[in-house]
C-alpha cells in the first residue's frame, strides 16, 4: 500500500530516530511511504493561537501538495500535525462555505477522498498484525512497556476518530503482536504539559513527573510513546524531573516504532537508540535482547 | 477585585466570541468536568469554568487579562469530557486571538512571545527551524542561560539541526501572504 507522508517539522530534527524507525518498519511491512514534496509546518499550537485562518490554511495547503503527488491517503506522524490536519479536515468537511473559502485561500480544490491516518492506524488491522506477528525475530516479551498516547492522538473524539478516546489500545495491541509485555495503566491519555517545555517549563516538569511516576509505579521498564514532544519532554528532561522531584526513573522512552524494529531484529543502533537521553541498553540486554 | 457584571441577558462579548469561532458559551451549566480534568488548572488564575462563565457575562476585562487564557495547553480533554458540547479548548484559542488582536499585555507574556516567535520562524523558513526559534525566544523573553546545557546535550546527539532546511519555504511563504490578504478583508 503506497502513502503520502508528512514527517513534520520535529521527525526531521529532535525526532529523527522516530523518522528514522518508522521507515525502516514500514519497508519491512511493505508499507510505501512518499514524502510530500516541499511540506512544510502545519502551524502546530502557534498557529491556531494566533490565526484561526492561517490554523486552517497551513495543513490543508500541505493536503493540496499531497494531491498533486496523486494521492490522496496521508500518514502523519507526529500526533500534533495529525490533529491539525484532522481538524482542518473536519472543518471544512462540516462547513461548505469554509471550504470555498479555504480552497480559494490556499489555491487549489481538495477532493472529497482524503484521508489523514497515524501510522498506528495502519499498521492495527489484523492483515498488519499477521505480518507484524510473523516477522517476530526478537524476544521480547521479558520487556515490560506501558503504551503512552498523549493528548492529541485521541482527542477531541469526533474529530481524531481514533480508537476509544479515554483508554485506547491500538499501541498496545501492536506491541503484543510484536512479542512486546504491554502493561494497564492510567496515563494513557494525560498530558505532558506539550509546548510549554521552552516557556513554562515547570509545568511540563510536574505533569510528566506524574505520567514517570505512575509508569514506574505500574512496574513498566519503559514507556512506548507515539510523538516527538512526548518523547522530548519524558526523555530529555527526565534527568531535570528527577532532580527536581528528588526521585530516580532512568525509564527509556522507546517509540513503537523503535519496539517494532527491535522485534524485526533490527540493532538499536540501526534504530538510533543512541539519540536517546535516558539509555535502554541495560533494560532491553535484562530483557534478553541481543543487543549488537 | 470587583467587576461589574454587566446586568443585559445576552452578553456582548460572548457573542463576539461566537462571531468570531462559531463557538457558543451558553451552554454550559457549570458541571466542573472541563475544571476536573484540566491538567493545568492547578495553576490558572481561573479555572476553566470559571473562565466560561466569566465570558458569559461578559467580563472582558477579567477575561483577556486572567493567567488562564495562556496557560491552557490546548490538550482538549475539557471539549472532549463536556457533556453540553461546549468545545472549551476552542473558546480559549478565540480568547487568545482576541487577546492579541487587541494588544492586551499577557499575564504570561513568554507564552505569546513563543507564539510569535514560533510564526515568525516558519513564515521565513517553512519548516521549524528550531534553534532560530530558540535564539529569538531567548532574545525576546531575554532569558539566556535557560535550558543551555539541554539545547548543548540536544546538539551533540543531532537532535538539533545546525542549519535551516528551505524545501517548504516557497510553498509556506505564499501560505502565509494569502492568509494576510484574506485577513486584511
Amino acid at each position: 500500500m503506497r502513502y503520502a507522508y508528512y514527517p513534520g517539522c520535529s521527525l526531521h530534527s529532535t525526532a529523527k530516530e522516530y523518522d528514522h524507525s518508522l521507515r525502516a518498519v514500514c519497508s519491512r511491512l511493505d508499507i510505501q511511504l512518499a514524502e510530500v514534496k516541499s511540506w512544510f509546518c502545519c502551524g502546530s499550537t502557534p498557529a491556531h493561537s494566533v490565526s484561526s485562518l492561517l490554523a486552517l490554511a497551513l495543513p490543508l495547503g500541505n493536503l493540496a501538495l499531497m494531491q498533486k503527488m496523486s494521492l490522496t491517503e496521508v500518514v502523519v506522524p507526529c500526533p500534533s500535525c495529525f490533529s491539525r490536519f484532522k481538524s482542518a479536515l473536519y472543518k471544512v468537511e462540516n462547513e461548505p462555505e469554509l471550504r470555498q473559502k479555504m480552497e480559494a485561500v490556499i489555491g487549489s480544490t481538495l477532493g472529497n477522498e482524503i484521508k489523514v491516518y497515524h501510522p498506528l492506524e495502519i499498521m492495527s488491522s489484523e492483515y498488519q498484525l499477521d505480518k507484524i506477528a510473523s516477522l517476530r525475530k526478537e524476544e521480547l516479551a521479558g520487556l515490560k512497556v506501558v503504551c503512552y498516547y498523549g493528548c492529541l492522538l485521541t482527542r477531541p473524539p469526533k474529530v481524531a476518530r481514533f480508537d476509544i478516546c479515554e483508554y485506547p489500545e491500538t499501541m498496545d495491541r501492536i506491541l503484543k503482536a510484536a512479542g512486546v509485555t504491554t502493561l494497564d495503566w492510567s496515563y494513557k491519555t494525560d498530558c505532558c504539559g506539550a509546548s510549554f517545555a521552552l516557556t513554562k517549563t515547570d509545568i511540563v516538569l510536574k505533569l510528566s513527573n506524574e505520567i514517570l511516576e505512575a509508569a514506574k509505579a505500574t512496574g513498566a521498564d519503559g514507556i512506548a510513546v507515539a510523538c516527538p514532544l512526548c518523547h522530548l519532554n519524558l526523555d530529555a528532561r527526565q534527568n531535570e524531573i528527577e532532580t527536581s522531584y528528588g526521585v530516580d526513573y532512568k525509564l527509556p522512552i522507546l517509540y513503537f516504532t523503535q519496539l517494532l524494529g527491535l522485534s524485526f531484529g533490527l540493532s538499536p543502533r540501526e534504530l538510533l537508540l543512541r539519540k536517546h537521553f535516558v539509555d535502554a541498553t541495560r533494560k532491553l540486554e535484562e530483557a534478553g535482547l541481543h543487543a549488537r | 477585585m470587583k467587576f461589574d457584571i454587566p446586568m443585559e441577558t445576552v452578553s456582548e462579548f460572548a457573542d463576539i466570541v461566537k462571531e468570531t469561532s462559531g463557538l457558543g458559551v451558553d451552554l454550559c451549566y457549570q458541571c466542573q468536568k472541563c475544571t476536573s480534568g484540566c491538567p493545568v488548572s492547578y495553576a490558572m488564575d481561573y479555572t476553566p469554568a470559571q473562565l466560561l462563565h466569566a465570558t458569559q457575562l461578559g467580563l472582558t476585562e477579567l477575561v483577556l487579562n486572567s493567567k488562564t487564557i495562556w496557560l491552557c495547553a490546548s490538550c482538549q480533554t475539557c471539549t472532549t469530557r463536556c457533556p453540553q458540547d461546549v468545545d472549551l479548548a476552542g473558546i480559549m484559542d478565540e480568547l487568545r486571538i482576541i487577546a492579541q488582536r487587541r494588544k492586551i499585555k499577557a499575564k504570561i507574556p513568554e507564552v505569546p512571545a513563543f507564539y510569535r516567535s514560533s510564526l515568525t520562524n516558519i513564515s521565513l523558513f517553512g519548516r521549524m527551524y528550531e534553534l532560530g526559534l530558540i535564539a529569538l525566544l531567548k532574545l525576546t523573553t531575554r532569558s539566556f542561560s535557560k535550558d543551555l546545557g539541554l539545547g548543548l546535550k540536544m546538539l551533540a546527539k543531532g537532535k538539533l539541526n545546525i542549519l535551516p532546511s528551505f524545501r517548504g519555504t516557497l510553498a509556506a511563504r505564499r501560505i502565509f501572504s494569502q492568509v494576510k490578504g484574506w485577513e486584511k478583508k
